[in-house]
């Protein structure tokens, strides 16, 4: 797939990835076996009828390959940019083991593009009947999103509560425009209003008013889709400095707050200039590039353990790469060292060496005693991982979390341990990936459905 | 697996007017409450505005200090205002603030009848009000405006109130009718004891302190008077709560951009506070953080002077 040039791009937030043109699209499309038993469906967490859509493209048949992607997934061209395919639908192609997997992910992205740029958007909003059902969705992230269009497709009246001003979630927070650009997760978001679901921005569930009040005034069922949104830190010495940032700040303030273009748009951001990202996984490559995009000299992704570790999908550690991020492996930052005035200065770190595996089956990393040594940095964004907001669980009675702060949910379904209340996405899984808490969005509307059903049936 | 306790049942004190709980949602549920329009508009000093707002839905929930999160335009940053009242008959909430950089005056430019983009809360975790005895609420400056309501809820509450309010000049001391009401004796300071006695608030809460026993302060105001504040009180053993406001962007928990050292540990002020045991908080730590963006909010000044 056509790409930016990586010298380039690095200075500007447009779109890394290109796309297919129609041509490129039914070239890639013909290389598809059309297998019968579909292994590729299987890796796919919305069971997309991945064969059938690409044997449409391959007949230049788009306007129906469409149809057969929006039927599983309202969200495709989101979809198309974000999946970790490789581990998904293009894992179980048989073309794997003959010349690299058919190109499920950039062909769906072809196929919801093409529609978006082809297609009549449907202008007619569909009105719930009047005794419809009420549902209310918590979170515009991606497990919110897909339940409440499923759930209005079903002819639910359905009502998504968003804490932050713009519906998205991590979408708008924390995925950047050069990998999800702003117009794509727009289109997606009008597309899912038109189905004739209700958003309310600016109320944070739980302080603006609780599940309870929902399910006291006139709601059967509520779908919880909050996600991971709480930072971790490192608690090492040092992290109160100033330049010391949460990944989630770092994006917020660029993606959400539009603080690249401070001072017109009102949202600071210091403008970083060496640069350390600690941690490897998607959101670590985001901010690393961010920063990049935003001028600066030298970004480095601070990372414990080795390469083979990285949980950052190999694309986006190769565009990093390709882009001039650097690489310090086998090393953890031990103290963040600042100027008199509370600025993050340097950064102290020890190299690590692998032993045995842990519980995650990945080698655990020990600390190479004397191995100590300081980088020079005024900027470190930490990018370790996210936790589920605590919000809900501290202000719903009878909610079983986990331990670490998940909301206990049935899994096929949903269900929390509350009637009505489902349950989806990173707020009961921990931090994952977009296309997961869609899956478990899609799960919950069809539990949500027939937990609606069955009431309406017995009352 | 196990349960959290939902929070400890929140007390209030004379802080609503109009007929209490609301808890069913119904008839709020729509777009109209959120259409947050300036429903009065009062200018209390040079710089300091009041700003009735309407937005019933946080004006059902809201308790003594708390926040809200508001956006005045398209392009303007967020920030975190204090509510000053909450009205649930009229389904508004008041709030008090100084045009002092890019955000309040583009706020303080807006005129009644017009609208803020956005509004969300109420955000923080409650005042914890209890029966102490007698309190001594400090206030200082605009922060006058956030001890307020707490004041009231306070002496609902059965307490002594002791009310301290200071500021540089006559001319900037705000509310002083509306705390002299909430409290069961006022003590008004002026730096050039233009009203008031002379000195700062320091001074009367030393003198207060030496003269009866203070169970309890609250100290809301600019950094220096706060850190000050403990300061005594810590001398004198006196149990102090502070309510912080440094930099923010979400206000749910989400950025950790307000991480504050709280008794060694990093708490959010979005979540955890705003209000925290004054003799806890590392102050030089919270000075450096709250001056994170000195030099943009001069820029977003200049860049918005320079347009209109």
């Amino acid at each position: 797939m056509p790409e930016q040039d990586p010298q380039v791009r690095a200075r500007n937030f447009d779109e890394v990835a290109l796309g297919y043109s129609e041509d490129l699209a039914v070239e890639e499309a013909t290389r598809c076996l059309a297998c019968k038993n579909k292994p590729c469906v299987r890796g796919c967490p919305v069971n997309i009828d991945i064969p059938a859509f690409i044997q449409l493209v391959a007949e230049r048949r788009f306007k129906e390959a469409a149809e057969v992607v929006a039927q599983a997934n309202a969200l495709a061209a989101i979809c198309g940019r974000v999946c970790p395919q490789e581990e998904q639908c293009e894992k179980y192609c048989v073309m794997a083991r003959v010349n690299g997997p058919v190109a499920i992910g950039r062909l769906e992205r072809f196929v919801a593009d093409w529609a978006r740029e082809n297609l009549p958007q449907n202008g007619d909003r569909p009105q719930p009947s009047p005794d419809a059902q009420k549902v209310a969705v918590v979170g515009a992230g991606p497990a919110g999103l897909t339940c409440a269009g499923d759930l209005a497709a079903k002819g639910y009246r359905v009502c998504v509560f968003e804490a932050l001003h713009e519906l998205g979630g991590v979408l708008r927070y924390g995925i950047p425009e050069f990998r999800l650009p702003r117009s794509i997760l727009d289109a997606q978001i009008e597309s899912i209003r038109r189905m004739g679901v209700e958003f309310y921005t600016n109320t944070v569930v739980g302080r603006t008013f609780t599940i309870q009040q929902l399910l006291e005034s006139g709601f059967d069922a509520v779908f919880i889709g909050t996600g991971a949104g709480a930072p971790v830190f490192l608690n090492i010495p040092g992290e109160e400095l100033n330049g010391v940032y949460a990944a989630n700040e770092f994006l917020t303030r660029v993606n959400l707050m539009n603080a690249k273009d401070f001072p017109v748009e009102g949202t600071p951001l210091k403008r970083p200039r060496r640069c350390a990202v600690i941690g490897a996984g998607n959101t670590a490559m985001d901010a690393a590039r961010t920063a990049l995009r935003l001028g600066a000299e030298e970004v480095t992704i601070v990372y414990r353990r080795s390469r083979e570790e990285m949980p950052a999908r190999a694309e986006e550690l190769h565009h990093a790469e390709e882009e001039g991020v650097k690489f310090q492996l086998l090393t953890n930052p031990v103290e963040f060292i600042g100027d008199e005035n509370g600025w993050l200065q340097r950064m102290r770190c020890i190299r690590m060496e692998l032993g045995e595996p842990d519980e995650s089956g990945r080698r655990r990393p020990h600390p190479v005693p004397g191995s100590e040594f300081e980088m020079e940095v005024d900027t470190a964004i930490i990018a370790v991982g996210q936790t589920p907001n605590p919000l809900i669980r501290q202000t719903t009675e009878g909610l079983a979390v986990e331990k670490w702060g998940g909301i206990v949910v049935d899994e096929k379904t949903g269900a929390t341990s509350i009637p009505g209340v489902f349950a989806g996405g990173d707020v009961a899984t921990g931090a994952a990936t977009v296309i997961t808490a869609m899956g478990a969005g899609r799960r919950s509307a069809i539990a949500i459905d027939e937990y609606l059903k069955a009431k309406r049936g017995t009352s | 697996m196990h349960t959290d306790a939902p929070h400890s049942a929140r007390k209030s004190g004379d802080w609503i007017s109009g007929n209490g709980h609301s808890c069913r949602l119904e008839g709020l549920l729509n777009p109209s409450s959120y259409r947050f329009e300036i429903l009065e508009k009062e200018r209390l000093s040079e710089t300091v505005v009041r700003m009735v707002i309407r937005a019933p839905l946080v004006a059902a929930s809201a308790r003594p200090g708390q926040f809200l999160l508001i956006r005045p335009l398209e392009h303007s940053e967020r920030i975190p205002l204090t509510i000053s009242h909450a009205d649930r008959s009229e389904g508004a909430i008041t709030i008090i603030f100084q045009e002092v950089g890019a955000t309040t005056r583009e706020l303080g430019a807006l005129k009644q009848g017009q609208t803020v983009k956005d509004l969300v809360g109420p955000l923080g975790t409650p005042s914890d009000i209890r029966r102490f005895g007698t309190v001594a609420c400090v206030g200082g400056g605009v922060g006058i405006a956030v001890m307020l309501p707490v004041a009231r809820a306070l002496r609902q509450a059965g307490n002594r109130v002791v009310g301290i309010i200071g500021a540089r000049t006559k001319d900037l001391l705000i509310l002083e009718r509306e705390m002299s009401e909430a409290s069961d004796e006022l003590i008004v300071m002026t730096d050039d004891g233009s009203r008031g006695g002379k000195g700062l608030v320091t001074d009367a809460l030393a003198d207060l302190a030496g003269r009866e026993r203070v169970d309890h302060c609250y100290a809301i105001g600019p950094l220096p008077m706060m850190h000050a504040v403990c300061r005594l009180t810590k001398e004198k053993a006196i149990p102090t709560t502070v309510s912080l406001d440094p930099v923010m962007v979400d206000g749910t928990g989400m950025c950790g951009g307000c991480r504050v050292t709280v008794g060694g540990e990093a708490k959010f002020t979005c979540v955890d506070g705003p209000e925290f045991d004054g003799h806890l908080v590392d102050w030089d730590t919270l000075r450096a953080r709250k001056s994170i963006y000195r030099d943009e909010e001069r820029l977003a000044l200049e860049a918005r002077s320079g347009k209109t």
